[in-house]
């Protein structure tokens, strides 16, 4: 009776092992059934690199690249600012901040991860937009740096963890050999920890990225969204996610339209889980 | 000339700058959110239905629509993330599959949550035909933090010693009776943790409910799980992008609440898992 | 009597091979010693019987290893270790309270009533010398034994379940003198009812409370015999060497 009871109970737990497995592939399949019929009108091509976005004219142009381009530039601006940040932020834990300061950064990060980004996309609509538009003149300072700006403090905390994991685990006679041998420790930092743990920072960076990459709602609430080929990170512009975020709600399920969200969802999903299977690769390199 | 301790001294200014930039703006968020939306917080302002558009009234709806959709994020998770979690620590051997297991987990950790939104529309919205409802947001929800709950559950059931493990099995107790009265009584910190970061995090994505289940205005409560509902995140955005002339001190109030439910849960997490380092046994 | 039989038995963990064509035979109401070097195989001897090395993927077993009159990887796992129980290294006692320590294994194999369990609980405290000790505060964390307390509560945890062999891991290897005694008195006794192996790095030890003594060295059974021949006059030269305190 127990064996039995047991039995059906280890069966429930390898299936419910495999559900992420099953949850990933669900998810891709679906984002293939509604996202693939807009493939009938448009060609892949013309999808990914038409210049106008006029989902609900007639006939509907559907190119993303104005949005490719938003992602992009954002993005970019994203990785500017927070690399060099993220990085030095996770160095200063990692080797440089006493130990009781070391816990009080590390909560005070943990506490920026669990700030909700609609939230910073409201805090960043009262304080940086404003900010922004005083200090170059702008029309409006719903712009690409806004969103960068701020989406640069939302990849930081994943920067700053991975990274320090990353220097954390450099072998302890890595950083004692340099020491030994007369090195400040900064030089012990720059010359030994960092190419030591370079392949982790480099996962650390491509999270961050990814991160990025696929936040929505700040950076639909302070970029602006205008699906145009930004000229400078001084205009307004549209990312992916807003797109989706800001359309789906008006689409007809079942319409052109839909099925082209659909199709910026499978970009989105395809660009994560590259990002994620190549940082993985990183990660285990180092071990 | 180039004289190795200062340039020590000044790489270590540069390294606490770019930290005072990162901790110095996350203080300045949550200072400015309690500074101003304390004030708009009274016991109407979260008891009250929202009126005239959302320009007065309260909150109430929304935050009982967050409180419905955690709990039935968490209801569809729980099990499932423990399970999995059970089998990687516990079943899972260093072979292709855990392998792939592991990668899906990561991936589906880093899905835009927008992503999820879509996925929940398709999935739960229109092909089980659940509508826009709180059926449908809880499980893209729930989906969404499984990888969470699954991460944290296992790191809390790798750490109770494999020498427990052992001695109940010596005693001819069988694999599953080792797990259960063992190694999940001394994990349960470890996964109440992990439990409640997954709710803070459902609690503030707005993203995933957009689409699923996510009411722009609606002054009443839901009346069964395939109702819509207001939530807290969603009711935010809606206020400060959507609808014009919404009072400063609204907004600021709505975002001080979900902040502090999030910050709430958070807090409880690193409590709980600091009194569990405490009291240890091993 | 032959309680345990092992014919020909190689171990391998990955591609080390761990023991090498071991045979010999445990007879019943004795106290077997395995003495030698470590990483000699004692220990993956001793785990192999209660079938705990089943628990390292990279386990492969070669052999026979005959229990009650049939191999025990044939036999049910969790009844083969009720039946063959073992007493670890360290104190290891489980993160509850004394009673449920004790209580854990007959439960475990479903006994319910709360006066038996109790009864059982007494009986194998008083087993292992640890009831006057503890039976006014059985409620309490087994943490807060010391450690000679804790290693016979082990002793007692194992008793409860009523096994034939009782497998011990140098037990006295965390101990202060006087506890190692009345854990060797508590063997001494134990030996009327049950069959003891144990493993110890402690020489004396073994010549304190063994039977027959096992030496081994490199995964290989070098030399069996009584104690008093293995230590007066052993055949081997290494065993020789080793009892001298030569090498290990």
């Amino acid at each position: 009776m127990r064996k039995i009871k047991e039995f059906f109970i280890e069966k429930l737990i390898l299936i419910c092992g495999l559900a992420s497995i099953f949850f990933v592939v669900l998810i891709f399949l679906f984002l293939l059934k509604e996202g693939l019929s807009v493939f009938i009108t448009v060609s892949p091509f013309k999808f990914l690199f038409g210049k106008s976005w006029y989902p609900i004219s007639e006939p509907a142009q559907l190119g993303i690249l104005p949005l490719i381009m938003g992602s992009l530039l954002v993005t970019l601006g994203a990785a500017v600012i927070s690399v060099p940040i993220g990085v030095g932020c996770a160095i200063y834990i990692a080797e440089v901040a006493p130990l009781k300061l070391k816990e009080i950064l590390k909560a005070s990060i943990e506490l920026l991860v669990a700030i909700p980004s609609v939230v910073l996309g409201f805090i960043g609509m009262v304080t940086l937009v404003p900010l922004i538009k005083n200090v170059f003149h702008l029309p409006t300072g719903l712009t690409a740096l806004s969103g960068s700006i701020m989406l640069a403090f939302m990849a930081m905390p994943t920067i700053v963890s991975i990274a320090e994991d990353a220097l954390y685990s450099v072998p302890k006679n890595y950083k004692e050999g340099a020491l030994a041998l007369g090195a400040t420790r900064w030089q012990m930092i720059w010359r030994v920890m960092l190419p030591a743990a370079s392949s982790g920072i480099v996962a650390a960076i491509m999270l961050g990225i990814g991160r990025v990459i696929g936040e929505t709602m700040a950076v639909m609430m302070i970029t602006g969204n205008s699906a145009v080929l930004p000229k400078s990170i001084l205009v307004p512009v549209r990312t992916l996610t807003a797109t989706i975020a800001a359309e789906m709600g008006e689409a007809v399920v079942g319409s052109e339209h839909y099925f082209a969200l659909f199709s910026i969802g499978i970009v989105l999903f395809i660009i994560s889980f590259a990002i994620n299977v190549t940082a993985d690769l990183f990660l285990h390199k180092r071990q | 000339m180039r004289n190795p301790q200062r340039t020590e001294k000044i790489a270590f200014f540069f390294l606490l700058l770019s930290t005072l930039l990162i901790v110095v703006p996350v203080g300045l968020v949550v200072v400015i959110i309690i500074q101003k939306g304390l004030p708009a917080i009274n016991w109407q302002f979260l008891s009250d239905m929202p009126r005239q558009g959302m320009r007065a009234g309260g909150i109430f709806p929304a935050i009982i629509g967050t409180l419905y959709l955690v709990s039935g994020a968490i209801v569809f998770a729980l099990p499932i993330g423990l399970l999995a979690a059970i089998y990687l620590s516990e079943y899972a051997r260093d072979n292709l599959l855990t392998r792939i297991i592991k990668l899906a987990i990561i991936n589906l950790a880093g899905v835009p949550s927008v992503v999820y939104g879509l996925f929940g529309l398709a999935l739960f919205v229109v092909f089980f035909k659940f509508g826009v409802s709180i059926l449908s947001g809880s499980l893209t929800l729930g989906i969404m933090i499984l990888p969470i709950i699954i991460t944290s559950s296992r790191e809390a059931l790798e750490s109770v010693p494999q020498t427990f493990r052992e001695v109940s099995l010596s005693l001819g107790a069988s694999k599953w009776q080792t797990i259960r009265y063992i190694v999940l009584p001394n994990a349960i910190p470890g996964i109440l943790t992990g439990t409640i970061l997954g709710l803070g995090r459902a609690a503030g994505e707005t993203a995933p409910i957009l689409f699923t289940v996510a009411a722009f205005y609606l002054p009443r409560l839901p009346g069964s799980i395939f109702d819509q509902v207001m939530a807290l995140p969603y009711h935010l955005y809606v206020i400060s992008t959507q609808v014009p002339n919404v009072d400063e001190k609204t907004r600021y109030g709505t975002a001080f609440v979900l902040l502090a439910l999030v910050l709430t849960m958070n807090l409880a997490a690193i409590v709980i898992r600091y009194r569990f380092r405490k009291k240890k046994k091993w | 009597m032959v309680k345990v039989d092992v014919k020909d038995l190689s171990i391998w963990f990955g591609a080390i091979a761990a023991l090498k064509n071991v045979s010999l035979q445990v007879k019943a109401n004795e106290i077997l010693s395995i003495i030698g070097p470590s990483n000699s195989g004692k220990t993956t001897f001793l785990r192999m019987l209660n079938r705990l090395n089943d628990l390292n993927p990279n386990f492969r077993i070669e052999g026979e290893v005959v229990f009650d009159g049939s191999d025990i990887r044939k036999q049910d796992i969790e009844v083969l270790r009720k039946n063959i129980g073992m007493v670890f290294a360290l104190p290891l006692p489980l993160p509850l309270s004394i009673l449920d320590n004790v209580a854990y294994g007959v439960r475990m194999h479903g006994m319910k009533n709360k006066k038996q369990i109790a009864q059982k609980v007494e009986d194998s405290l008083k087993q292992s010398y640890l009831w006057e000790e503890v039976k006014d505060r059985l409620d309490e964390s087994a943490f807060k034994l010391s450690g000679g307390q804790q290693q016979r509560l082990c002793i007692a945890r194992t008793l409860a379940v009523e096994p034939q062999v009782i497998l011990f891991d140098e037990p006295c290897s965390g101990l202060d003198p006087i506890s190692t005694a009345k854990v060797e008195d508590a063997m001494v006794e134990l030996k009327e009812k049950y069959t003891l192996i144990l493993v110890t790095n402690n020489v004396k030890q073994a010549a304190r409370v063994g039977d027959r003594t096992a030496f081994f060295l490199n995964g290989e059974l070098v030399e069996l015999d009584n104690t008093d021949k293995i230590f007066t006059a052993p055949k081997d030269k290494r065993t020789d060497g080793y009892i001298r305190g030569k090498f290990g």
